[in-house]
């Protein structure tokens, strides 16, 4: 089985975001970027694939956020091929946008599956991966967590979650993209040694992508910390000071008289 | 038939024999003194003497994927006892550990996280590296960043992860800062540009990760003008001071409890505030075991004051692992789970035993395993955990203050 897999991005949560000067986004060079942490359990789910039925992993990513690290990393967990995505703007796309570029770039490599993490915590107006399988008019399943072969060629046999502790094992016929939770095993660490090896070794594919990109019809007012609407009294002191501030506050609230 | 698994295990064996470290793992002659020495080794399926027959057996593959291969907290015992001269600690440890990885087995989960960490972060807590300088914001001294304002310093201060953002050790990281302003020593740090140096690591077997940072820190410090580089963590001053200088990267590497111990004559008028305690003292294995510095912060502590000595059962040589090193402290679930308790828990009993009311250490990870284990140990309020340095900066009426 070919495997598409899309890696994203996302700004790092370690460091405090800022908004732009514009007060309409986030300042993209005061943050540092970390792998959406559902992509990286699509490449995982993909690479299981490949060692449990063999095939190829392709890797496409924008050249955006400090990817390259990421891609080395994919590369040396055992990707086959690493596809970046060059970009003409510091700014992410939308995912409209960007769901658009992948699918030209995913066309050519006729993928059987195309895995993508379900959702990335950066997304402003949806999210990227029904969106893609649209470019691609592949069928879409979402919040997946699991995927095996399919009971025929074919086919992939894929677990969904759904709230209230309910399973569903879906059979999905292929070509087709998978948006992903979770893989079947926590993503693979690899050692760094590999890491400084695959910088060496790997080459990195980077086409002309030409993509129409759909005009977004959503647009940021304004983009501020949220406003805090109640808090939190730490009480200090000793055990009767503490007690004393409890009653107090309660008499205050009304709840005790 | 033997197989290519069976072979690996005498060649790594050979290989460790001809590195230089140590003598031939293959001269182990079965004594069983590194097991029984070891604090862990009655909970290991393969402690030491079994690893290397293990692996000279054609066993390789069942000791790379043993829990045990995780269990080693780097205290040295099994080193310096060994009959034969073999570095099981520095040597054998950490290339089963480097095997393990290469052939794909995963380490345990908590110890993954910590890797990501160092590799993505430059620190073993996954904190941001602007934050790295936060302890000393609004400091009462200066702290001069040399990755900003570069010149000649008599100390170059390695500042260290846990010092640098732990909260309970920030107070200390503040308190040497003040110290080493009122000695009149020129210093400074790396600020947000300190990247970890990586010992345990190297312990680990993560030897990639460990040159990543050696290459790392060797580009900021060939930069730096200094005439001492200082550390206050024993497990980076081994790094400095033995596995860098492999690396073609030697810098003249002081543990601050040398450093100040070479300054006895002028922290004398200074530590003039009695300090009423009754302190017994833990040997880190890094500085104390392995490089048998007993007695420098021993003499530090009887400098103060007010200050009464009281030694463990164990201590210096025999003294029992905190359970943090090589790496054990990002290991805590995993040793519990196959060990059934942590070491700093029994120590800190053992400290209790002595009647003391202050465990003194000088090692940034033991602040919070034995603040942690008092607290397990029902001993929190009976016995204080302080850092040397705490008792000296309160000594020198430099201790916690005007810091926001």
């Amino acid at each position: 089985m070919n495997i598409a897999v899309v890696l994203r991005q996302v700004p790092d949560l370690i460091e405090p975001l800022e908004v732009a000067g514009s007060g309409q986004a986030l300042d993209w060079g005061a943050a540092s970027f970390i792998l959406n942490e559902s992509d990286d359990h699509a490449l995982e789910q993909a690479l299981l694939l490949k060692e449990a039925g063999g095939g190829t992993v392709t890797v496409l990513a924008l050249d955006f956020g400090e990817v390259d690290n990421t891609l080395y990393a994919a590369a040396a967990k055992g990707a086959d091929r690493i596809i970046k995505l060059p970009m003409d703007q510091d700014t992410p796309p939308s995912p409209q946008a960007a769901a658009a570029r992948f699918a030209e770039a995913i066309k050519p490599l006729s993928a059987d599956l195309v895995l993508v993490g379900v959702q990335a915590h950066d997304e402003l107006d949806g999210v990227l991966p029904p969106y893609l399988a649209a470019a691609l008019t592949a069928p879409y399943a979402g919040v997946i967590r699991g995927v095996k072969a399919g009971p025929e060629a074919g086919t992939v046999t894929a677990f969904k979650e759904f709230p209230g502790a309910v399973m569903a094992r879906l059979t999905v016929k292929l070509p087709a993209v998978l948006g992903i939770l979770g893989a079947d095993q926590p993503p693979r660490y690899v050692p760094v040694s590999r890491i400084r090896g695959a910088m060496k070794s790997t080459t990195f594919e980077e086409p002309e992508v030409a993509a129409s990109v759909p005009e977004s019809r959503v647009a940021v007012d304004k983009m501020y910390p949220p406003v805090s609407a109640a808090h939190a009294e730490m009480l200090s002191g000793g055990e009767d000071e503490v007690a004393a501030g409890i009653v107090k506050i309660l008499a205050e609230k009304g709840i005790i008289k | 038939m033997s197989t290519a698994m069976d072979r690996q295990g005498v060649e790594l064996l050979e290989r460790l024999g001809k590195s230089g470290e140590g003598k031939s793992p293959q001269g182990c002659m079965q004594c069983g003194l590194c097991a029984a020495s070891c604090p862990l080794g009655y909970a290991m399926e393969f402690p030491p003497r079994k690893l290397i027959l293990q692996a000279e057996s054609g066993n390789l593959e069942k000791v790379l994927a043993s829990p045990s291969l995780w269990m080693c907290i780097g205290c040295y015992t099994c080193s310096l006892r060994c009959p034969r001269d073999i570095e099981l600690t520095d040597g054998l440890w950490p290339a089963l550990r480097d095997q393990s990885l290469q052939a794909g087995i995963q380490p345990p989960a908590e110890l993954q996280e910590t890797f990501q960490n160092l590799f993505k972060y430059g620190n073993n807590l996954g904190k941001s590296p602007r934050q790295r300088l936060d302890w000393a914001k609004d400091l009462d001294v200066r702290v001069l960043d040399l990755s900003k304002e570069p010149r000649p310093v008599d100390v170059l201060w390695l500042v260290g992860c846990y010092p640098s953002y732990y909260p309970r050790n920030q107070v200390v990281t503040r308190a040497f800062a003040r110290i080493l302003t009122e000695l009149g020593v020129t210093w400074g740090v790396l600020g947000a540009k300190e990247k970890a140096v990586g010992e345990c690591e190297r312990m680990f077997g993560e030897e990639g990760l460990f040159e990543t940072l050696v290459e790392e820190n060797r580009k900021l410090l060939d930069k730096c003008e200094f005439q001492t580089l200082l550390t206050l963590d024993p497990h980076a001053f081994r790094a400095l001071q033995k596995f860098y200088p492999q690396h073609g990267a030697w810098y003249p590497v002081k543990h601050y409890t040398t450093f100040l111990h070479e300054r006895m004559e002028q922290l004398k008028p200074l530590v003039l505030k009695p300090v009423k305690a009754t302190v017994t003292y833990h040997d880190n294995c890094c500085v104390g075991r392995r490089c048998e510095s007993f007695d420098p912060p021993r003499e530090l502590l009887g400098l103060i004051p007010g200050v009464e000595l009281v030694e463990m059962e164990r201590n210096r040589e025999n003294s029992l692992c905190c359970g943090g090193g090589g790496g054990g402290m990002w290991l805590d679930a995993h040793i519990v789970a196959h060990g059934g308790h942590r070491l700093s828990d029994e120590r800190i009993r053992q400290a209790a035993a002595t009647g003391a009311d202050t465990l003194a250490v000088s090692c940034p990870y033991e602040l919070s395993r034995f603040e942690d284990a008092a607290k397990v140990t029902s001993l929190e309020g009976k016995l204080r955990v302080r850092d040397i340095i705490e008792l000296l900066a309160e000594s020198m009426d430099l201790g916690e203050r005007n810091v926001s």
